[in-house]
């Protein structure tokens, strides 16, 4: 059974994700450098696939079946959506709270 | 071409005399992304089949040779291929999780890059 997932495929990050420029690895060698982006553009995304199947495994997945039937597939594809709206949802808001004068940075200074 | 920080010698696309070739070193980095993705999916799948499938554990029996994949009194070397596998646990349930788990993992997938390339096209 082969696992469709990142490779071979250019991946790109959701929203306002923060991504960490890659300047300064592979040195002067473009390729490199390239390939140094793309390559970490795959393992995030890779690596939002395993958390997102373990947590969505715990709410939709009763009892292993002889089949993923179309109620848990639905399961799963509404939870990518939700984690991925309550992944934004808390970068956006972060932000605003950072924004604005008040709460956030002065209560995590004290 | 293939000029980079690592040094003048190489570029030679793999003829003799180069130190380091990027292209090896890629294909190196690659195969360890991959080994790693596997132990990741390795990892997180006996996780959740163990829960699924394995109650209160029992213990071992009396007979200690039903937990121990040799399945000849005290000998740990695996049994000779062709021999099914002597292990206490419930093998059709694990089974059937891990396939599962490999559909799951792909709907996950899917859904996570459909919503990336819908993410972009509203961009």
């Amino acid at each position: 059974r082969s696992r469709r997932g990142g490779t071979g495929r250019d991946r790109g990050d959701t929203g306002s994700a923060m991504d960490a420029p890659s300047a300064g690895l592979g040195g002067a060698d473009p390729q490199l450098q390239r390939f140094i982006e793309v390559e970490t553009q795959k393992q995030r995304f890779q690596q939002l696939v395993h958390q997102m199947t373990e947590l969505c495994w715990e709410k939709c997945m009763d009892k292993p079946g002889p089949k993923l039937d179309s109620r848990a597939e639905t399961c799963f594809v509404n939870c990518v959506e939700r984690f991925i709206d309550t992944s934004q949802f808390i970068l956006n808001r972060l932000e605003q709270t950072q924004k604005s004068k008040s709460a956030f940075s002065e209560s995590l200074s004290d | 071409g293939m000029e980079s920080g690592f040094g003048s010698d190489f570029g030679s696309g793999g003829g003799g005399g180069g130190k380091l070739d990027p292209g090896l070193i890629m294909e190196q980095v690659k195969v360890q992304i991959a080994v790693a993705n596997a132990q990741e999916l390795l990892q997180r799948m006996t996780d959740k089949c163990f829960r699924k499938c394995i109650g209160k554990p029992g213990g071992a029996l009396d007979n200690s040779e039903q937990v121990r994949t040799g399945g000849r009194s005290g000998d740990p070397r695996p049994p000779s291929s062709g021999q099914p596998l002597r292990l206490c646990v419930p093998q059709k349930c694990i089974a059937m999780c891990m396939d599962r788990y490999m559909d799951s993992w792909n709907t996950v997938s899917r859904a996570y890059n459909s919503r990336l390339q819908r993410e972009r096209a509203n961009m």
